[in-house]
C-alpha cells in the first residue's frame, strides 16, 4: 500500500474562464474561473442549488456555457469533437440510467465507445481494458451480473468502471455518493483516491463535509453559483466558510488520524449573504 | 515489477486478471449465441408458418405441390399458390416486419416501451391522412404520400411538443394527445366521404393484408430493406442510446441527432406499411417487449423485425382459420384482440416484478 509510486507526467489541464452557466435566463453558475489540478483530486461542496452539479456538468460539456469557456489544454472543449474529448474526460452524472436487463460485462464495454468506430470494432484489447477498470474498482467479480440486480454500492462501481473503461486522464463524477451509506461511500471514495494516485485527475461532487475534506487534494465550495472558498481542506474548510456556506452553525474538530476537518454541525441560521444570493437567482 | 508507463491510460496495469478478461469474453459469445439461437428459431416458425398458409385454404394444396408451384409448375394449383396466397403471406410478412422494426426502434430511441408508432400518434396521422386521400378518391402511390406526410407531422408535433421530455413521460402523453387529434381528423374525413368510400375506408382501418398487389409488397419490403441497412451501419449509435443522453454524451455519442434520424425512419417505416395494410392494430407496439424478452435484454431490433413478421402472419392465419363464420376477419382485429391483453399482461408483470425483488 505505498501511496503514489510513480508521479507520472501531469495530465491535460481542465479550466473554466469566467464560466456561467444555466438552464433558463438567469444563470445558476456565475463567472466561475476554476483551473482544475492535475493528477489531483478535487472536491466540489457547497449547498443544494449552489451550482456544483451545474458547474461540473459544464467542465464535462454536458452544458454549454452561456458566457465564459471551458478549455482543455487551452483549447476550447465546445470545439473539440466530442470523440476526441470522451477519451481525455470521463464523465458519471449523476443518476445514469442502464438499459434494462443489461449485464454488468456489457455495459461496462460501452466505455470503449470513444475509442471504437465503424471501421474499428470490439477488439481483444478492449476486454483487457474493460477487465483492468473492472478490476480497478473491485467489480471484477460481477461481470455476469445483471446491472439492476447489484446493490447501490456495487452499481456504482461499475458505473465507475464504465468510465474508466474510457481510459479518461480527467474523471468527473456528480454526487457518486449520495444514495450510499456511509462504508459504501467510503468504498467508492477509497476507488478514486486510487485512481488518483495512478495519476488521473478527479473532480466530484459530494454532499458529506467531513469525507470531502478528508479525501480532497483541493477543496473547492460553492455558495450561490460561485466558489467562495477554495485550496487545502484544512486552510479552506473553517466555521466561517461553513456558516457562508450552507447556512449552518458548526463545530470543527480535527480529526486525529489525518488532521483533516471533521465537521459537527450545531444549528441552522437566519439566512444571510448565501442564501440570500440564491434566492434572488 | 514492471515500472508503470509514463503515459497514462491503462488502468491497474500491475494486476491483470484474465479470468475477468475471459468472462467477459465468455458473456459476450453467450449474447451472441442467444441472438442466433433466437433468430434461428424465429425463422423456423415462420417458415412452418409460411407452409402452414400457402397449404391450409379452402382448396388444400400439399407441400410437394407449394415446392412444384414455386418452383414453376403450371396449373390450378399453381394459380392458388403463386396468385393468391403468396402475395398475401408475402405482404402479411414485410408489413409485419416493417411494423416491429418501427415500434422497437422508436421505444428504443426514447427508452420508452409504450413509445410505439401505434400508441404515439404516428400510425394515427398517417391513417388520417391516408383516408382523407381514400376519401378523395386517390390510390396507390398517392396514399402512400398522403400517409407518410401524415406520419412525419404527427412525429414532427410530438417530438418538438415534448422538447426535453422526449425520453420521459411527455413524450407518451403528448403522443397519444395527438393520436386522438388524428382519429378527430379520421372521424371528419369519413362522415365527408361518400358511401363507398366511407366504406373502402373502414376495412382499410382495420388493417388487412387480404388484397396484396405485388407492386405493395414490394414497395414495403424495398423500405425496410433500405432502413434496415441503415440501422446496422448506425447501430454503435443506436447502443449508446440505450444509455441515458447524459451518460451517451459523456461517452462522446450525439443521442439527439441519432434520435430524430431514428424517429424518422420509424416514421417512414409505420407510414408505409399502414399505407398498404391499414394500422394493424399493436403489432408495433408488442414486438419489442416480446424481442427484449427473447433476448434478454438491448434493442433487439432484428428480433423484434422478426417478430413483428411472425404475429402478422399467425394473426392473419387465425384470421383465415379458426375464426368462426364466413366472414374472415381482417388481421387488424385479430392482433388487437391478442395485443389488448398482452399489454395488460405486461403490465401486471412489470408491476408484480417491481414490488418483489427477484
Amino acid at each position: 500500500m505505498s501511496p503514489e509510486p510513480s508521479a507520472p507526467t501531469p495530465g491535460p489541464v481542465l479550466e473554466a474562464h469566467g464560466l456561467s452557466l444555466g438552464y433558463g435566463r438567469a444563470p445558476i453558475v456565475h463567472e466561475v474561473d476554476l483551473r482544475v489540478r492535475p493528477g489531483a483530486l478535487t472536491v466540489l461542496v457547497g449547498a443544494n442549488a449552489s451550482g456544483k452539479s451545474t458547474l461540473v456538468r459544464g467542465l464535462a460539456r454536458l452544458l454549454n456555457p452561456q458566457a465564459g469557456s471551458v478549455t482543455l489544454d487551452g483549447e476550447n472543449l465546445s470545439r473539440l469533437p466530442s470523440r476526441e474529448v470522451a477519451r481525455t474526460i470521463g464523465v458519471l452524472p449523476q443518476t445514469p440510467v442502464a438499459p434494462d436487463g443489461i449485464r454488468v460485462g456489457d455495459l461496462v464495454a460501452h466505455g470503449r465507445y470513444p475509442h471504437q468506430s465503424f471501421f474499428r470494432g470490439h477488439r481483444s484489447d478492449d476486454d483487457e481494458v474493460v477487465a483492468a477498470a473492472l478490476e480497478a474498482t473491485d467489480a471484477g467479480s460481477l461481470v455476469d451480473r445483471r446491472v439492476d440486480e447489484l446493490s447501490g454500492g456495487q452499481r456504482q462501481r461499475v458505473w465507475i468502471a464504465m468510465a474508466l473503461a474510457q481510459q479518461p486522464e480527467i474523471l468527473l463524477l456528480d454526487e457518486p455518493t449520495s444514495a450510499l451509506d456511509v462504508a459504501h461511500q467510503v468504498e467508492v471514495l477509497e476507488v478514486l483516491r486510487g485512481e488518483v494516485s495512478r495519476g488521473r485527475t478527479v473532480v466530484l461532487v459530494i454532499h458529506d463535509l467531513t469525507l470531502a475534506a478528508r479525501y480532497a487534494d483541493d477543496l473547492v465550495v460553492m455558495a450561490g453559483g460561485r466558489i467562495v472558498a477554495r485550496g487545502e481542506p484544512v486552510t479552506t474548510l473553517t466555521e466561517e466558510v461553513v456558516e457562508h456556506a450552507f447556512g449552518v452553525r458548526a463545530r470543527l474538530l480535527e480529526d486525529p488520524d489525518t488532521g483533516r476537518p471533521v465537521v459537527l454541525p450545531r444549528s441552522s441560521r437566519q439566512p444571510t449573504d448565501a442564501r440570500g444570493a440564491q434566492s434572488r437567482t | 515489477m514492471t515500472a508503470t508507463a509514463p503515459t497514462l491510460p491503462t488502468p491497474a496495469p500491475q494486476d491483470p486478471t484474465p479470468r475477468v478478461r475471459e468472462e467477459l469474453v465468455a458473456l459476450r459469445r453467450r449474447i451472441a449465441r442467444r441472438a442466433t439461437l433466437v433468430a434461428l428459431v424465429l425463422v423456423l416458425v415462420l417458415l412452418g408458418l409460411s407452409l402452414t398458409a400457402l397449404t391450409v385454404g379452402s382448396a388444400t394444396v400439399g407441400p410437394l405441390e407449394v415446392i412444384g408451384a414455386l418452383t414453376g409448375a403450371e396449373g390450378t394449383t399453381s394459380f392458388v399458390v403463386l396468385g393468391l396466397r403468396l402475395p398475401r403471406l408475402a405482404l402479411g410478412l414485410v408489413v409485419g416486419a416493417a411494423l416491429g422494426l418501427a415500434g422497437a426502434l422508436l421505444q428504443a430511441v426514447v427508452r420508452n416501451p409504450l413509445a410505439s408508432p401505434d400508441i404515439v400518434g404516428l400510425t394515427g396521422g398517417a391513417s388520417a391522412a391516408a383516408v382523407l386521400a381514400i376519401a378523395a378518391g386517390a390510390t396507390g402511390a398517392a396514399v402512400d404520400s398522403a400517409a407518410l406526410l401524415g406520419a412525419l407531422v404527427a412525429a414532427t408535433l410530438v417530438f418538438v411538443l415534448s422538447g426535453r421530455g422526449v425520453t420521459g413521460t411527455r413524450f407518451v402523453v403528448i403522443g397519444v394527445a395527438v393520436a386522438f387529434l388524428a382519429n378527430g381528423f379520421l372521424g371528419y374525413a369519413l362522415t365527408r366521404a361518400s358511401l363507398t368510400g366511407a366504406r373502402s375506408a373502414f376495412f382499410w382501418l382495420v388493417g388487412s393484408v387480404g388484397s396484396a398487389p405485388w407492386g405493395d409488397v414490394l414497395r414495403v419490403g424495398a423500405t425496410l430493406t433500405v432502413v434496415a441497412l441503415v440501422l446496422l451501419l448506425a447501430r454503435r449509435r443506436l447502443s449508446a442510446l440505450a444509455l441515458d443522453d447524459d451518460t451517451a454524451r459523456a461517452l462522446g455519442a450525439h443521442p439527439v441527432a441519432t434520435r430524430v434520424v431514428a424517429i424518422l425512419l420509424s416514421s417512414v417505416l409505420a407510414a408505409v406499411a399502414v399505407a398498404v395494410a391499414g394500422p394493424i392494430a399493436f403489432v408495433a407496439f408488442v414486438s419489442g417487449p416480446i424481442a427484449r424478452r427473447l433476448r434478454g435484454s438491448g434493442p433487439a431490433l432484428a428480433t423484434a423485425t422478426l417478430v413483428g413478421a411472425t404475429v402478422v402472419v399467425a394473426a392473419d392465419l387465425v384470421g383465415q382459420h379458426l375464426v368462426p363464420g364466413t366472414l374472415q376477419p381482417p388481421v387488424g382485429l385479430i392482433t388487437g384482440a391478442l395485443g389488448a391483453p398482452f399489454l395488460i399482461w405486461l403490465l401486471v408483470r412489470g408491476e408484480r416484478r417491481k414490488e418483489s425483488p427477484a
